[in-house]
């Protein structure tokens, strides 16, 4: 099994006519992806290499059974784009697109929580989800993953999930789901959310958690896996030796207090019963032995 | 993007927060003409994206022209923990009754806005939020509802605030959610906000963030201008990439945020120091690589550069033909070490070896590769 995405999903593209849609559309269409529409109101009815573009989510929804949206709208229409795939009735929303302002989706997300309590949000600014052999929605190279399980992946920065993947698929490690949630101060989905996923799947082994300084989402995660969590994850924390960066205010530091800092997380996890991987190489090695029990 | 004091103030002008008459003043003269001209006495305050101006003794009272004259001298070109004095805001002095805090910020746990009021404003206010985290009244508001009347009356309430004080504080703290919201802002802080003996309630300072991914929104051309930035960050900033000057001596290019900032940890780890985190985001074509390598070669203190890219959708053999074309459009003064990984590495690092000498060294893992880098900047210093 998987989590969030599988063979089932069909993906509809908001921005599909646009350049980067294009590409990484037809890209995961390559892969095996369902991608069934792309929306743009001024170019409905055309289509992209066979792909049929619709007004609308909801119309692609009606029309192809879409359950799935990826958004590759630029920034101040990601707004408008996400609530419309919530609107339009997708049950999985993959917000690509960087550079989104916080206030924006602090007020999607919320819109989302209270009105759409059923359709998951992934992102902003995330490299997307991939379910190796099944279905990839966003920008990851789905050359670089394998898929089988045991290990499943979910991680906030880019190119370290990537180096997972290559890690594990180095080792003939199969990965079940690897979730890209985004470094953005509002993810749509969570550490938690997908550690919990992945706890209840019983194709999902073991985790791998990839986190960064900055926030508190880690710490968080690490409480969640004291209490609920019984497969092994094996954690890397970027940023251990980053200079304090300008603290924001007197607020940031109120809030924070000493959360925030690598070492803190590092802590945190340990002390949840974590592995820590002391650099992206050591994320291998590391899984592998972890494998080799289960 | 923080701004400094008097642009916060301006920016809160424009939502009608009550703050006090002001200038920004760049010099001795124009100091006492904005004195003369907004009334003794006057405040004196330096300009800075730093805080403990006070304790610097970059905030001064003045009470007639030679007072201003004498701590404008002072204070400008004034070294506050690293940051130059330029700038100076002139403002009438106030009457001091009481002293509060007041901010809102993203409580990113909770994914609302959260804001923070207390009675006990002023310089100590973490010592207070650390040691008596009840003095500060929290409320976390939705953004699809945002901040009504009401539910601000009853936060000012429980903060326990003069009860004099608590309409001018209400309406402050409305005018400041919606500079907050509407002016896209991360933080938005006043501290201290007073109430003067003659009972208004008024914002004595402004410490307030934008969120950079919303100037698209908005004209904030004039905060840019006045952000400070060293000469390399400043040199970067203008080929578009992301760049933090640090004080080491080992060069470091990589794609990734999260990849960058583990380059940075892994020089660490092997006992290097770092010079800069790098980013040169996902692809790694020849065109930006050869920008980062001039940023990186302008940087005198670097003695060895490490290139370190992952290659997923940008094949391993495209990333080694961009970097190697790059090699032919800069010339390097320092030894680099490449660690190229992900799709086709293979290929890639076959392409690399064909240019390998003393000069140019490609290893296949992060920490084989930071090892290389402080070896051979050890071997140039």
């Amino acid at each position: 099994m998987s989590i969030f995405v599988d063979e089932r999903t069909r993906v509809v593209y908001q921005g599909l006519t646009g350049s980067q849609g294009r590409f990484y559309g037809l890209r995961n269409r390559d892969y095996g992806t369902n991608v069934v529409a792309g929306t743009n109101p001024k170019k409905a009815g055309t289509d992209v290499d066979g792909i049929p573009v619709f007004a609308s989510v909801k119309e692609a929804v009606a029309e192809t059974g879409a359950n799935a949206s990826c958004v590759f709208i630029p920034a101040p229409g990601v707004s408008d784009a996400v609530l419309e795939s919530a609107e339009g009735g997708v049950e999985i929303v993959v917000v690509i697109t960087e550079g989104v302002p916080a206030h924006d989706e602090a007020y999607f997300f919320n819109r989302l929580r209270r009105e759409y309590p059923g359709v998951r949000l992934l992102g902003p600014n995330c490299p997307g989800i991939i379910s190796p052999g099944k279905c990839n929605i966003g920008i990851t190279a789905g050359e670089i993953a394998m898929g089988g399980g045991p290990v499943g992946i979910v991680s906030r920065s880019g190119t370290l999930t990537y180096q997972a993947l290559h890690e594990m698929t180095q080792q003939g490690i199969g990965q079940t789901t690897c979730v890209g949630i985004g470094g953005d101060p509002v993810p749509g989905t969570s550490f938690i959310d997908t550690l919990a996923a992945f706890e209840a799947d019983p194709d999902t082994g073991a985790v791998i958690m990839i986190g960064e300084i900055g926030g508190s989402a880690e710490e968080e995660a690490a409480e969640f896996m004291k209490q609920q969590m019984s497969k092994p994850v094996v954690a890397y924390i970027a940023g251990l030796t980053a200079p304090p960066g300008k603290k924001m205010g007197h607020a940031g530091a109120i809030i924070s207090g000493s959360k925030g800092t690598a070492a803190a997380k590092i802590e945190a996890l340990e002390s949840a019963g974590c592995l820590i991987a002391q650099n992206p190489s050591e994320i291998g090695t590391i899984m592998a032995g972890v494998v080799a029990e289960l | 993007m923080d701004l400094l004091e008097y642009q916060g103030k301006q920016l809160f002008a424009q939502y009608d927060i009550p703050v006090s008459p002001g200038r920004a003043v760049f010099t001795v003269q124009e100091a006492v003409e904005a004195a003369d001209q907004i009334g003794y006495p006057v405040v004196l305050k330096a300009q800075v994206h730093m805080g403990g101006r006070g304790k610097a003794g970059g905030i001064q009272l003045a009470e007639n022209a030679d007072e201003v004259r004498d701590h404008a001298v002072n204070i400008l070109g004034m070294d506050i923990k690293g940051h130059v004095v330029e700038t100076l805001w002139i403002e009438r002095a106030s009457d001091i009754a009481e002293e509060y805090y007041a901010s809102f910020t993203l409580d990113r746990s909770a994914k609302l806005h959260l804001g923070m009021l207390s009675a006990r404003g002023g310089v100590d206010i973490e010592q207070v939020a650390a040691e008596e985290p009840d003095a500060i009244a929290r409320l976390q508001v939705d953004p699809v509802d945002g901040l009504s009347e009401q539910v601000a009356r009853e936060w000012v309430e429980r903060a326990e605030l003069d009860p004099a004080a608590t309409e001018g504080t209400v309406e402050v703290l409305l005018k400041l959610y919606r500079a907050y919201v509407d002016g896209d802002a991360d933080l938005v802080e006043i501290n201290p906000l007073i109430v003067t003996t003659d009972g208004r309630v008024h914002a004595l300072d402004a410490k307030v963030t934008l969120d950079d991914n919303a100037a698209f929104r908005h004209e904030w051309s004039e905060y840019e201008a006045t952000q400070e930035r060293d000469e390399r960050e400043a040199a970067a900033h203008a080929k578009g990439l992301q760049y933090v000057g640090l004080d080491g001596y080992v060069g470091i290019i990589a794609n990734g945020a999260g990849l960058a900032m583990s380059t940075v940890d892994i020089v660490s780890q092997v006992g290097g120091q770092p010079a800069n985190f790098l980013d040169i985001g996902g692809g790694a074509n020849a065109d930006v690589m050869a920008n980062a390598l001039e940023v990186i070669n302008n940087d005198a203190d670097v003695k060895s550069i490490f290139i370190n890219i992952f290659g997923g959708i940008t094949k391993g053999e495209e990333v080694a033909n961009g970097i190697v074309q790059a090699l032919g459009r800069v010339e390097i003064r320092s030894p680099i070490v490449i660690r190229l990984d992900g799709t086709n590495a293979e290929q890639g690092r076959a392409i690399l070896a064909e240019h390998e000498s003393d000069r140019l060294v490609s290893q296949p893992t992060m920490i084989d590769a930071a090892r290389k880098a402080v070896e051979l900047a050890g071997a140039s210093r």
